[in-house]
C-alpha cells in the first residue's frame, strides 16, 4: 500500500531530467496504471460497505474528525444511517449539509432529537461545542459544505447596527418579529426568539437555513452584511427598554391584556373603594 | 401709611371672601338659580356607575398629552435621513413623521411618557367604554327614555375605534404602515368604488404622499371635536334624563335617591379623575408601549410577524383571519370579483353597528313595552336579554382571540393551523354555549332568591329532629305563613343571604385603612340563639318535611 504513491511522488521530480527513453516510459506508463489500480481498489476497500477498513479512515479522517465519527455512532446513527446517508421517515441524509449546520443544531440542543415532531426545539445540549464541532468534522470529511469562520471570532464586531436594523426588518423580521422575540409558523412549525442566540448560532442559521429557514448565502447576504445583522441583534439583545417594563416587544397583544389586567382591574378596585366610602 | 388705613384692611374678614365673591358674580351674571339647581342634583350612587366616568377622565388625559404631542409632531411624508439619538436608526432613510415621533421619544423632554401615556389612555378609554357598555346593557339602563344615549354611546365607540386608528396610522413605523395597507385592501374590497374610494383616501396609489396629513386633521380635529361633542351631549342627557338606580327600600320609578351634586359628587368624581390620571400616568411610565423605534419606518416590503392592531380593532383582524378565502366572481363584463376580505372587514362592523343601535327598539317591540324605565334590572330578572349578552361577548372574545392567534400559538406551542381552526369552529358554538349556559344561571340564581324568600336564610344551624333526621335552621325573613313560608314577594331586588346581613352578627367595621367608626354592639348577646322563634317547632318540623 505504501509503495504506490512513493512512486507518483518521485517520478515528476525525475521528469525534468531529461527526455524519457522508449523503454522508460514503458515501464513509467505500467507503473502509473498499476498506480491507478492499486489506489482504486485501495478506495474501494476502504469505503466499500462490509469490510474492515478502519485502517484506511484514519489516514483520511482528522483527528477531530475520528472523534466526531465515534461520537455520530453512537448517538446520530439511528436515524442520519451508518454513513450519513439518512434514514427514510426518520432522519434526512447529511452529506453536504456543512459542519456550520452540525454544529448549529448539536449545538443549540436541536440535536439529537428527542422526538419527531413539526421541528427541532432548542434544548439543552447533549454534547459540548467542541463535541458538536467534531461531529461538524465528520460530516464535513464526508460531504463538504457550508463552514464557519473558526471559533473565537466576534462574528458581530465592527458591524453596521443601523444597516443591520434595515436588513433585519427586510430579510428576517417577517418571522422572528421586529422584537427578534420569533413568531408563529404554519403547521406547528414556529420561528424561534433569538434573544440567547449566539453570533456563532446565528451566523451558522443564515448559512444553512435550519427547518423553515431559508439559506441566506454569501451571494444573498455578503459576510459583511451578516456581521451587520448580528450587530444589530447584539443590540436588541443588550439594548435596555426606554420605556419601561417592555412587555416582552410583542406588541399590541400583551398592551391590551395588560390594559385590562392592570389598568381596568386597579380602576374597578377604586369605584369599589370610592362606592363603598358613602 | 396711616393707622386708619392699616385698621380697614385689618377689617377684611377672610371668612367672608366666599360669601362676598358669590355675591359679586351673581349680581353680574345671575347664575345663583341655574347653579344651585344644578349644585343640588342628585346622582345615585354605586360603583358600577363609574365606569363611564373611566371613559371621560381617559379623554381629557388624552386631550391633555395629544396637545403635547402635537406641538413636536409633523405628519408629513416627506423623505429625510435620521440623525437623532437613537444609534440603531441613524442614517437611516425614513418620513418626516418617523422622525418626529422618534423624536418625540427620545429627544424631547419627557416626550416618551407623554406618547406613552397617550397611548395608554387610549386602550383604557376604549376598554372603559366597553365595560360601561356592558353594565348599561345588562342592566336594561338603554330602554325607554334613554334609546338616543344607547345609541350616542354606540357611536362614541366606533368614533373612538376611529380616532384610536387613526393616531396608531400617525408615527408612520412599520407596524401603523402595515395597518394602513390593510385598511387600503379593506377599502379596495368594496363592490363598484373600492378602487375610487382608495385612491380618494390615499391621494393616488397606497402609499402616496396625502395619508398621513389627512389622518392628523381627522385625528386632531374633526374626531375629537365630534367626540367631544357627542360627550357633552351624552352627559347632558343623563342630567336632563337623569340617572338610572337599582330598586330597594325608598326607590321608586318616581325618584333619585343618592348624593347631591355638590359637594359629595363633584369630591368624588374629582378625587376619581386624579386616580384615573395617576394609573395612566403609571402605565406610562412603567410599562412600554408601541415601542416604534424597533418596528423601523415604513417601508412597503417590510412586515414583521406578530403584526397586530391595537386591542379595540383586534375583532377585525380576527375576523379576517378566520374568515375562509371565498371570492366570488360575477361573469359580468370583464368579470367581477367581491374579495372575502369584505364580508369579515365591511360587512360585519356594519351588522355589529346597526343590530345594537336598534336592540333597546327591538326589544321593546317583543315586550310590548312602552314604558318608562328609571329603575335598573338586575342580568339575572332578565335571562334572555343576559343570555343574549353574554353571546354577543363570545362571539366578540372569539374574534379578538383570533386576532391574537399567532402570538396565542407561539406562547403556548400550538400550531396555528389550530388556533384558526379553533376560531373558526369555536365562532359558530360559543355563542350558542354561552347563551345556553347563561340563562340556566339565571335562573338558578332567581330560583335562590325565591328559595331564600319562601324558606329563609340558612343559618348553618343542624338541628336533630325527634326521629333522628336531621335538618338545617331557616331564618325567614318576614312572619311565615301556616305553612311555614314567608310571605315574601319576589321583587327583583337583592336578598340577604347570609346571617350577617340580618344583623346577627355586628356588622363589620367600616374604614379601609383604619376604622372610621365606633364598632356597633351586636344585636344579640352572643349566647343567645340568633335565629328568632318566627317559625314554632312544630311547623319547623313540617317545614323539614317538605324540603325532604
Amino acid at each position: 500500500m505504501t509503495a504506490p504513491p512513493e512512486r507518483r511522488k518521485r517520478s515528476p521530480l525525475r521528469r525534468p531530467a531529461g527526455p524519457p527513453g522508449k523503454l522508460r516510459r514503458r515501464i513509467g506508463t505500467t507503473a502509473r496504471l498499476l498506480a491507478a489500480l492499486i489506489v482504486v481498489g485501495g478506495l474501494y476497500t476502504a469505503f466499500s460497505p462490509g469490510m474492515q477498513a478502519t485502517a484506511d479512515d484514519e489516514v483520511v479522517l482528522s483527528p477531530a474528525a475520528a472523534e466526531g465519527k465515534q461520537l455520530f455512532e453512537t448517538s446520530c446513527i439511528s436515524c442520519h444511517g451508518r454513513n450519513a446517508q439518512g434514514v427514510p421517515d426518520r432522519g434526512p441524509s447529511l452529506i453536504g449539509v456543512g459542519s456550520a449546520a452540525v454544529e448549529f443544531q448539536v449545538g443549540t440542543g436541536r440535536m439529537p432529537l428527542t422526538s419527531q415532531g413539526a421541528q427541532a426545539e432548542r434544548k439543552t445540549p447533549q454534547f459540548t461545542l467542541d463535541q458538536a464541532r467534531q461531529i461538524g468534522a465528520y460530516i464535513q470529511a464526508l460531504g463538504d459544505g457550508p463552514e464557519l469562520p473558526l471559533p473565537g471570532e466576534d462574528l458581530g464586531k465592527g458591524g453596521d447596527v443601523a444597516h443591520g436594523g434595515e436588513l433585519f426588518r427586510v430579510n428576517c423580521s417577517s418571522c422572528h418579529a421586529f422584537g427578534a422575540g420569533g413568531g408563529a409558523l404554519s403547521s406547528g412549525k414556529s420561528a424561534p426568539t433569538l434573544e440567547e442566540s449566539t453570533d456563532r448560532e446565528i451566523y451558522a442559521a443564515m448559512l444553512t437555513g435550519p427547518s423553515s429557514m431559508p439559506v441566506f448565502g454569501d451571494n444573498q447576504l455578503t459576510p459583511d452584511e451578516k456581521r451587520d445583522i448580528i450587530a444589530y441583534i447584539q443590540n436588541l439583545q443588550t439594548d435596555p427598554d426606554p420605556g419601561g417594563w417592555g412587555l416582552g416587544r410583542v406588541g399590541p397583544v400583551p398592551e391590551g391584556l395588560a390594559i385590562f389586567l392592570i389598568g381596568m382591574v386597579a380602576i374597578v378596585f377604586t369605584t369599589l373603594w370610592i362606592a363603598g366610602k358613602s | 401709611m396711616t393707622p386708619a388705613k392699616t385698621n380697614r384692611r385689618r377689617r377684611l374678614d377672610l371668612a367672608k371672601v366666599p360669601e362676598a365673591t358669590a355675591q359679586g358674580i351673581d349680581e353680574r351674571f345671575q347664575v345663583a338659580t341655574p347653579l344651585r339647581r344644578v349644585f343640588n342634583k342628585v346622582f345615585p350612587d354605586h360603583w358600577s356607575f363609574m365606569l363611564g366616568e373611566i371613559a371621560l377622565y381617559s379623554f381629557i388625559t388624552l386631550l391633555l398629552t395629544g396637545t403635547f404631542l402635537a406641538l413636536f409632531f409633523d405628519p408629513s411624508m416627506a423623505e429625510t435621513t435620521y440623525d437623532g439619538s437613537y444609534a440603531p436608526l441613524r442614517g437611516i432613510e425614513m418620513s418626516k413623521a418617523y422622525e418626529t415621533s422618534l423624536n418625540i421619544s427620545f429627544d424631547v423632554r419627557g416626550g416618551l411618557i407623554m406618547r406613552q401615556m397617550h397611548h395608554w389612555a387610549a386602550l383604557l378609554f376604549m376598554a372603559a367604554i366597553v365595560i360601561h357598555m356592558f353594565r348599561i346593557f345588562f342592566t336594561g339602563a338603554f330602554r325607554k327614555p334613554r334609546e338616543l344615549n344607547w345609541i350616542i354611546g354606540l357611536s362614541l365607540f366606533w368614533l373612538g375605534l376611529t380616532e384610536g386608528f387613526a393616531g396608531y396610522s400617525l408615527p408612520d413605523d412599520a407596524l401603523s404602515g402595515t395597518g394602513l395597507r390593510i385598511a387600503d385592501a379593506i377599502v379596495l374590497s368594496i363592490p363598484l368604488v373600492g378602487s375610487w374610494v382608495a385612491t380618494s383616501l390615499f391621494g393616488g396609489e397606497f402609499p402616496a404622499t396625502e395619508i398621513l396629513p389627512r389622518l392628523y386633521i381627522l385625528h386632531v380635529f374633526l374626531v375629537p371635536g365630534i367626540i367631544l361633542a357627542l360627550i357633552v351631549v351624552h352627559i347632558g342627557l343623563v342630567v336632563k334624563q337623569k340617572h338610572t338606580q337599582w330598586p330597594g327600600p325608598g326607590r321608586t320609578n318616581h325618584n333619585v335617591v343618592g348624593i347631591r351634586m355638590f359637594p359629595g359628587f363633584a369630591a368624588k368624581g374629582g378625587g376619581f379623575f386624579m386616580i384615573v390620571f395617576g394609573v395612566i400616568a403609571l402605565l406610562g411610565g412603567l410599562l412600554q408601549i408601541n415601542p416604534i423605534w424597533l418596528f423601523g419606518p415604513y417601508k412597503t416590503a417590510v412586515v414583521s410577524a406578530g403584526s397586530q392592531p391595537d386591542w379595540y380593532v383586534m375583532f377585525l383582524d380576527g375576523s379576517t383571519r378566520l374568515m375562509p378565502a371565498w371570492d366570488i366572481h360575477i361573469p359580468l363584463g370583464d368579470g367581477y370579483t367581491i374579495p372575502a376580505i369584505f364580508w369579515p372587514t365591511l360587512v360585519l362592523p356594519g351588522l355589529l353597528t346597526v343590530l345594537p343601535m336598534l336592540y333597546p327598539f327591538i326589544e321593546a317591540r317583543l315586550r310590548r313595552d312602552k314604558q318608562a324605565h328609571h329603575l335598573l334590572q338586575r342580568p339575572r330578572d332578565v335571562p334572555a336579554r343576559t343570555a343574549l349578552g353574554a353571546m354577543a361577548i363570545g362571539f366578540y372574545l372569539v374574534l379578538v382571540l383570533s386576532g391574537a392567534n399567532d402570538v396565542i400559538a407561539e406562547a403556548f406551542d400550538i400550531s396555528l393551523n389550530a388556533t384558526t381552526w379553533a376560531g373558526r369552529i369555536g365562532i359558530l358554538l360559543v355563542p350558542p354555549i354561552a347563551y345556553y349556559l347563561t340563562y340556566r344561571i339565571c335562573l338558578g340564581l332567581q330560583q335562590h332568591d325565591r328559595e331564600v324568600l319562601v324558606h329563609g336564610v340558612e343559618t348553618g344551624i343542624i338541628r336533630r329532629l325527634p326521629d333522628g333526621r336531621f335538618m338545617e335552621v331557616h331564618q325567614p325573613l318576614a312572619p311565615a305563613d301556616a305553612h311555614g313560608h314567608g310571605a315574601l314577594d319576589y321583587a327583583g331586588a337583592p336578598v340577604p343571604k347570609k346571617m350577617n346581613r340580618l344583623g346577627a352578627i355586628a356588622p363589620a367595621v367600616r374604614g379601609f385603612f383604619f376604622p372610621i367608626e365606633k364598632p356597633a354592639t351586636p344585636a344579640l348577646p352572643p349566647a343567645a340563639t340568633p335565629v328568632s322563634p318566627a317559625v314554632p317547632p312544630q311547623q319547623l318540623e313540617d317545614a323539614g318535611t317538605q324540603q325532604h
